[in-house]
């Protein structure tokens, strides 16, 4: 497991929703460490091609290779491998009826077997690196936007995952709550964790990225370092588009 | 003592009872001879306890199937590819039991599970016999109660439980459906109380339910008017009471919403 071996390779994703082809075939290889930004206009598949990562959403054709093992493959067993996926959504999907400690050690202690004590003492300790030890034993309403979406990100990591998929982790939250949680997850690239990043923050990619692609029409239009990517764009449609929101 | 009547009641009674009116007197009979005379109202206890045991047995009778079908049926409909066989016929024997048991009278359900399939001879028999029919008829109801509870729970809830790894039955059982019970708390209740009322059908089979031994005490005295109105108020206490006590457990599991 050298620094530059891949941990996830797409080839020739496609996905359709009925009739509506949202994904027309990516290629593209992530590899560990690696922080990959993901953009591109609404409605462009950025969030399906995020989602076929972990297989929420079943490509309709194609495969995904996972530690080099091809999850698109009905025999494999996803379960097993989305353990090692840590995934963020918009809408934070805590599960209100549990406390935040219970929001993060259900997994960990179904899945990976640890006992209770052993599940919350690592609980503890992530909650302490994201600053919220405190609000342990709160219930997720009680936690503000930027509250919730950090106890996400911590719940995802106490399964102790390989990469982290974040699907537009900042777009729900109020403008004053969304730099605690890219704080976060800057922290969390500064660890060397391999992440796959939907986000509208021009600013998070150009600082934090690796590479940023630039998703549109279904198909990656442009894939580069940040700096070649906002500095020297070369696809009409990414100009257009960075026109637009920079 | 020989028969109990009016007069020879009259005589033995109390002072007071000579001092008011005629039709007080009346009440005072009919009253004693429901429910003291030969310890009568034993019979509404005993027979509240047949009532008690059928309604809490065919209640998580009902549960238990209403949340199996509810399951089998969500599956089935959110199931991305076709789902396999033996998902299929489970599908169609919940959509067989719902059509049946929701297209016939309870009565009749009873009817034909104690004289046609059960047969029970005993009186232990005929308890799990009333349970069974009334628990088989529940399931039917809780399971699109339920059913509505699980549709009702956010699609993001059973991606952030997979995403995280857990198989589809660990997400439900420890993500939805907690969730879904406390948006169904209210149905339930409601179906709790249904399921209480139609106790009193179970007389048919010869359960000795609280109606029945009303019926009994009526056909002792020829008196229906004190019986009934007292079966009536029993029936209406329970329920007031168990509506209270619904209604403060929804307010315990709301706490963790606030």
């Amino acid at each position: 497991m050298n620094a530059d071996s891949s941990i996830i390779r797409v080839n020739d994703l496609k996905k359709s929703f009925g009739d509506i082809q949202v994904l027309k075939g990516i290629n593209t290889e992530i590899k560990r460490g690696e922080v990959v930004v993901v953009i591109g206009p609404s409605g462009s598949g950025k969030s399906t091609f995020l989602r076929t990562l972990n297989l929420l959403e079943e490509p309709t054709d194609g495969t995904i290779t996972f530690e080099d093992v091809d999850i698109t493959n009905p025999k494999t067993n996803i379960n097993l491998h989305r353990q090692k996926m840590g995934m963020v959504f918009q809408q934070f999907n805590l599960f209100p009826h549990m406390t935040v400690l219970n929001n993060m050690t259900l997994a960990p202690i179904k899945l990976l077997k640890l006992s209770k004590q052993d599940a919350e003492a690592r609980a503890l300790e992530l909650l302490d690196k994201v600053g919220l030890r405190d609000r342990a034993d709160a219930y997720p309403s009680q936690l503000s936007g930027g509250q919730k979406q950090r106890v996400a990100i911590v719940r995802a990591l106490a399964m102790n995952p390989d990469v982290m998929l974040f699907d537009e982790p900042t777009s729900a939250l109020d403008p004053e709550m969304v730099g605690e949680v890219l704080d976060v997850m800057k922290g969390l690239a500064k660890d060397g964790m391999t992440m796959v990043v939907v986000t509208h923050e021009m600013g998070f990619a150009k600082e934090v990225a690796d590479r940023v692609i630039f998703i549109d029409e279904g198909i990656i239009m442009e894939d580069a370092p940040p700096a070649e990517f906002f500095g020297n764009p070369k696809n009409e449609r990414l100009k257009t588009f960075l026109s637009k929101v920079l | 003592m020989g028969i109990l009547t009016f007069e020879n009641w009259l005589q033995s009674a109390p002072e007071w009872i000579h001092s008011i009116p005629e039709w007080l007197q009346n009440l005072f009979f009919q009253l004693y001879q429901t429910f003291i005379y030969q310890d009568r109202w034993k019979f509404f206890t005993d027979g509240l306890k047949i009532t008690f045991i059928v309604t809490i047995g065919a209640l998580i009778l009902g549960i238990i199937i209403g949340l199996i079908i509810a399951i089998i049926r969500t599956t089935h409909d959110n199931s991305k590819r076709k789902p396999f066989f033996l998902l299929r016929f489970l599908n169609w024997f919940s959509n067989v039991y719902l059509t049946v048991i929701r297209g016939t009278p309870m009565m009749v359900q009873l009817l034909i599970m104690g004289f046609v399939i059960m047969v029970p001879k005993s009186d232990s028999g005929m308890i799990v016999c009333g349970i069974v029919t009334l628990g088989i008829n529940s399931g039917a109801y809780v399971a699109e109660i339920a059913r509505s509870g699980i549709m009702s729970i956010n699609i993001g809830q059973t991606e952030a439980g997979r995403s995280l790894g857990l198989s589809y039955a660990q997400t439900m059982w420890h993500i939805i459906i907690p969730q879904a019970i406390k948006n169904i708390l209210p149905a339930l209740g409601n179906e709790m109380i249904t399921l209480l009322k139609d106790t009193s059908l179970v007389s048919v089979i010869a359960l000795r339910d609280v109606t029945k031994q009303a019926q009994n005490i009526v056909s002792k005295t020829y008196q229906a008017y004190i019986p009934y109105i007292s079966l009536a108020l029993i029936y209406l206490v329970i329920v007031i009471i168990l509506t209270k006590l619904l209604g403060m457990l929804e307010r315990r599991l709301r706490k963790s919403e606030r």
